[in-house]
C-alpha cells in the first residue's frame, strides 16, 4: 500500500486555507502515514481534484491537464445513456485514473416521453439522472421524473429553456444577434423553464440541479426557491462569467454556446450570484468540437466549447476567496452526484492536485491536450497550472 | 456626378479611398467609403444609358457567381455588370437542397479558390457564410446575401437611388417597412442609410421586429400610418411565402390591412415622397400595384437599373489591386 506525506503545502481545506501536512494510505487521506514517501510541496496550493459536473466527451488528455479526476457524464452520447449496460460501461471505462459518473437519460432516448430504467441504471452506476441538453416540454413527464428520482434519491440535472421559445435560435435577443442577423431566442426561456422546473420541484419534494444557470431571472428564481428551502443548485460555466453576446461578433463560431451567451448585464448577475452563494457548482461543460462541426456559418455549427483545461484557471481569475472555489469546483458537484469526496480531510479520497495558482500561460486552441481546441478563450493571458495531480492517491 | 455628403476632402483617389479587400457588408465601411462607391457608380449609370463604347476593364478576369441559393435578379444583375465589364462570367448554382451543409461550403470554397476565380459573388441562406468563405480564398469575395445578415449592393444601390432622386441622404426621412426580422436588405439599409446621416424608421408587428433593433440607430414603430408622417423615402420589403400564414401573421390580408403600401396610405408622406421595393413584389400583399407602378412616385424599376451600376463599381474596385491599377498596387 503506497503512503504519502505531502509537507510544506497550503492546503485548501473546507473552511480556508492551511498550512501544514497531509497523510495519504493507499487511496484515502489519514490522519497519519507511517513510512511515507515525503512529497515537498514548497509551499504551493494542495487543493481536492476537481470534479466536472456535466461534460459531454469522455477526454482523458484534457481533463488531468485541467486537474480533473471525476466528471458526471452528460446523457447526450451515442448511444444515449438510457441503457444500463451502456450506463455501467460508461462508469467503468476510466478507472481507476479516472472516474466517471454516468448522468443518465430520464427519458429513453432524451425524448422527454417514456420514463428510463432509473432503479437498474442507478445499480449499473448513474449517480443522477437528466435532461441533458434538451429540455422536457411534457410538464407532466417532468412531473413524472422529478417524483420517480426522488425515491430513488438521485438528484434531476435539468436544462433550463424552455424549447417553445428557443425554437432554432442559436443565440440571445439582442443587438448583437440582430447586428448578425442570427436566429435569437429571449432570455425569459431560461427563467420560464426554471419557473416550472422549480414549481414542480417544491412540490415533489426532489432534488433538482440546473446544470448552467446564465441569467438574472434565472438566478432570482433560484435564489428565492433556495430562500423557501427547495433542494435546488445550480451551476455555471466561466464563458457565462467572462463572455457576453458581443463575443459572437464577426461569426466567432467558438462563442456558439448552449445556452447562448448572453447580455452584459446577465454576465454581471452571474457573477454576483457566484459571490453571494446562489451558485453552487462551476463546470467546463466540456464538448470538444472539430473543425468539421464548427468551421460552418454560426448557426449551421455545432454548440459547445473545450473547457476542461481551463476551467481552473479561469476559475482561480474569479478572485473568490480560494476554499470557495473549491467548493464549486470538487465538493459541491460531489454532493449533487451524491459522492462524498472533495474534501481534504482524513477519511476522503486521496484525489489531491499540486497547484501553482500564480504560473502564468497563454490559453491557445492549437496547443490543447482535448480532442479540439475550440476554446472561445483563444489567446487569453490566464494564470493557475496543475504542477502534480492524483487520483486515489495514485498520480496520473 | 454628384458628390456625396461625406467625402473628407483629405482623400484622394487610390486604394486608402477603398481599402478593403472583400465586400461582406455595410458594417464596417466608414461614410465615406460609402460615398466613394456610389460616387464610383454614377459613371456606370451613364454608360448604360448611352451605351457608350464598351469599357472592357476586367478583360481576362473570372467572374464566379457562387449562388448557394435561389436568386434570379441579383444574378443576373451580376452577370450582367461582369459581362459589362469585359470579365468572363461563370454562373454556379447550387440548389441548397443539393449541397449538404457542412464541409462542402468550404469545400465549394477551395475548388473555387483552386480554379482562379478572380472575384467571388456569393449568396448563402446562412448568416455569416459569405465571411467564413471570404477567409478561405486569395480573391474578393462580394457579398450578394447572406442568410438574414447583409445585402450590401442592394443597399447601395438604393442610397444611390436616393441620392440621385433626393439630391441627397443626410437629412431624408426614410421608411422602411415589412419583415425587419428576416431582411438582410433592412439590415444592410439601415447600416448604410443612417452611415450618410439619414433618420431612418423601421416599421414591422411585433412578430416580425427584431430585438433592440432601436441599438442600430433606427425608430421602430408598430403603427405604419404614423411611422409615414413627413417620409422622404417608403422602402417596402418582400414578405417571404413561408411567413405569410400563420408563423408570424396570420394572413396575407390582414398584413395588407396593416402595412401594405396603398395610395391612400403614400398620401401620409410628403407629397413627393418616394416609393422603392428591392423585388421580387408581392403585388396586393406589403404593395398595391397603382403605387408600385406610379411613374412620378415609384423607383422600384430605376432600383433595378442602379443595381447593375452599383454592381459594375462593385467590382472594379475590388479587382483594382489585382489589376495594378495606379494607386491601388
Amino acid at each position: 500500500m503506497t503512503a504519502l506525506r505531502f509537507v510544506n503545502a497550503r492546503i485548501v481545506r473546507p473552511d480556508g486555507v492551511a498550512d501544514g501536512e497531509l497523510h495519504v494510505v493507499g487511496d484515502r487521506i489519514v490522519d497519519a502515514a507511517p513510512n511515507a514517501e515525503v512529497i515537498d510541496c514548497r509551499g504551493k496550493l494542495l487543493a481536492p481534484g476537481i470534479v466536472d459536473l456535466g461534460v459531454f466527451a469522455i477526454d482523458r488528455e484534457a481533463f488531468r491537464a485541467g486537474g480533473i479526476v471525476r466528471v458526471g457524464l452528460m446523457p447526450d452520447q451515442s448511444p444515449v445513456l438510457d441503457d444500463p449496460g451502456i450506463v455501467q460501461r460508461a462508469s467503468l471505462v476510466g478507472k481507476p485514473l479516472l472516474w466517471i459518473h454516468p448522468i443518465a437519460a430520464a427519458t429513453k432516448g432524451l425524448q422527454g416521453a417514456d420514463l428510463a430504467e432509473m432503479a437498474i441504471m442507478k445499480g449499473a452506476g448513474a449517480r443522477a439522472v437528466g435532461t441533458g441538453r434538451r429540455w422536457i416540454a411534457d410538464s407532466g413527464v417532468m412531473r413524472k421524473v422529478l417524483a420517480y428520482a426522488r425515491d430513488l434519491d438521485l438528484t434531476v440535472v435539468a436544462h433550463a429553456e424552455d424549447g417553445g421559445l428557443t425554437g432554432n435560435a442559436v443565440a440571445t435577443e439582442g443587438e448583437a444577434a440582430t447586428r448578425l442577423g442570427l436566429p435569437a431566442a429571449p432570455s425569459i426561456a431560461e427563467a420560464l423553464a426554471i419557473a416550472r422546473d422549480l414549481a414542480l420541484a417544491e412540490e415533489t419534494g426532489a432534488r433538482l440541479h440546473f446544470r448552467q444557470v446564465t441569467t438574472a431571472a434565472g438566478f432570482e428564481l433560484v435564489r428565492a426557491a433556495k430562500r423557501r428551502g427547495v433542494q435546488v443548485t445550480c451551476g455555471v460555466t466561466p464563458a457565462h462569467l467572462l463572455l457576453s453576446d458581443n463575443a459572437m461578433s464577426d461569426f466567432r463560431t467558438f462563442a456558439h454556446l448552449s445556452p447562448p451567451l448572453r447580455s452584459e448585464e446577465d454576465r454581471k448577475a452571474a457573477l454576483v450570484a457566484v459571490a453571494d452563494g446562489t451558485i453552487d457548482v462551476l463546470c467546463s461543460g466540456h464538448d470538444p468540437r472539430g473543425p468539421e462541426e464548427k468551421r460552418l456559418p454560426f448557426a449551421d455549427a455545432s454548440p459547445g466549447a473545450s473547457a476542461a483545461e481551463t476551467l481552473l484557471a479561469l476559475g482561480l481569475g474569479l478572485d473568490l476567496p480560494v476554499e470557495r472555489l473549491f467548493a464549486m469546483l470538487a465538493i459541491n458537484p460531489a454532493s449533487v452526484l451524491g459522492v462524498d469526496t472533495g474534501r481534504l480531510l482524513p477519511g476522503q479520497p486521496a484525489d489531491l492536485m499540486l497547484l501553482d495558482p500564480q504560473a502564468s500561460w497563454q490559453i491557445r486552441g492549437e496547443a490543447m491536450k482535448a480532442r479540439a481546441g475550440n476554446t472561445p478563450f483563444d489567446g487569453l493571458p490566464t494564470q493557475g497550472k496543475v504542477l502534480r495531480l492524483w487520483k486515489g492517491g495514485k498520480e496520473i | 456626378m454628384r458628390h456625396s455628403d461625406h467625402r473628407p476632402a483629405a482623400l484622394i483617389e487610390g486604394g486608402a479611398v477603398f481599402p478593403h479587400r472583400h465586400l461582406t457588408g455595410i458594417s464596417g465601411l466608414q461614410p465615406h467609403e460609402i460615398a466613394f462607391l456610389l460616387d464610383e457608380a454614377e459613371q456606370w449609370v451613364e454608360a448604360n444609358r448611352n451605351r457608350a463604347k464598351p469599357d472592357k476593364r476586367l478583360d481576362g478576369l473570372t467572374l464566379i457567381n457562387a449562388f448557394f441559393e435561389n436568386s434570379t435578379r441579383t444574378l443576373l444583375s451580376f452577370e450582367i455588370a461582369g459581362k459589362r465589364l469585359g470579365a468572363d462570367v461563370v454562373n454556379m448554382a447550387v440548389a441548397q437542397s443539393s449541397v449538404k451543409k457542412g464541409e462542402t461550403l468550404i469545400d465549394t470554397a477551395m475548388t473555387l479558390n483552386a480554379m482562379r476565380a478572380d472575384v467571388i459573388v456569393i449568396r448563402h441562406s446562412s448568416s455569416g457564410a459569405v465571411r467564413l468563405i471570404a477567409g478561405k480564398v486569395d480573391c474578393p469575395v462580394l457579398n450578394a446575401g447572406d442568410g438574414s445578415h447583409e445585402h450590401p449592393t442592394q443597399a447601395l444601390l438604393d442610397a444611390l437611388t436616393i441620392r440621385r432622386r433626393r439630391g441627397s441622404i443626410a437629412g431624408q426621412r426614410v421608411v422602411i417597412c415589412g419583415d425587419i426580422l428576416h431582411s438582410r436588405v433592412a439590415r444592410s439599409n439601415i447600416l448604410a442609410l443612417t452611415a450618410l446621416a439619414a433618420e431612418v424608421r423601421v416599421v414591422a408587428p411585433a412578430t416580425l421586429m427584431p430585438a433592440a433593433i432601436e441599438r442600430m440607430g433606427v425608430t421602430p414603430y408598430a403603427d405604419f400610418d404614423a411611422a409615414l408622417a413627413g417620409a422622404d423615402v417608403v422602402m417596402m420589403l418582400r414578405l417571404q411565402n413561408e411567413r405569410m400564414s400563420g408563423a408570424f401573421i396570420p394572413s396575407t390580408r390582414e398584413f395588407h390591412l396593416r402595412y401594405g403600401l396603398t395610395l391612400d396610405r403614400l398620401a401620409l408622406a410628403k407629397p413627393d415622397a418616394l416609393v422603392m421595393h428591392p423585388g421580387p413584389m408581392n403585388r396586393g400583399v406589403e404593395i398595391d400595384s397603382n403605387v408600385a407602378d406610379h411613374i412620378e412616385r415609384s423607383a422600384i424599376t430605376e432600383q433595378v437599373e442602379m443595381g447593375v451600376a452599383v454592381r459594375m463599381a462593385c467590382l472594379d474596385v475590388l479587382t483594382r489591386r489585382a489589376r495594378k491599377v495606379e494607386g491601388w498596387a
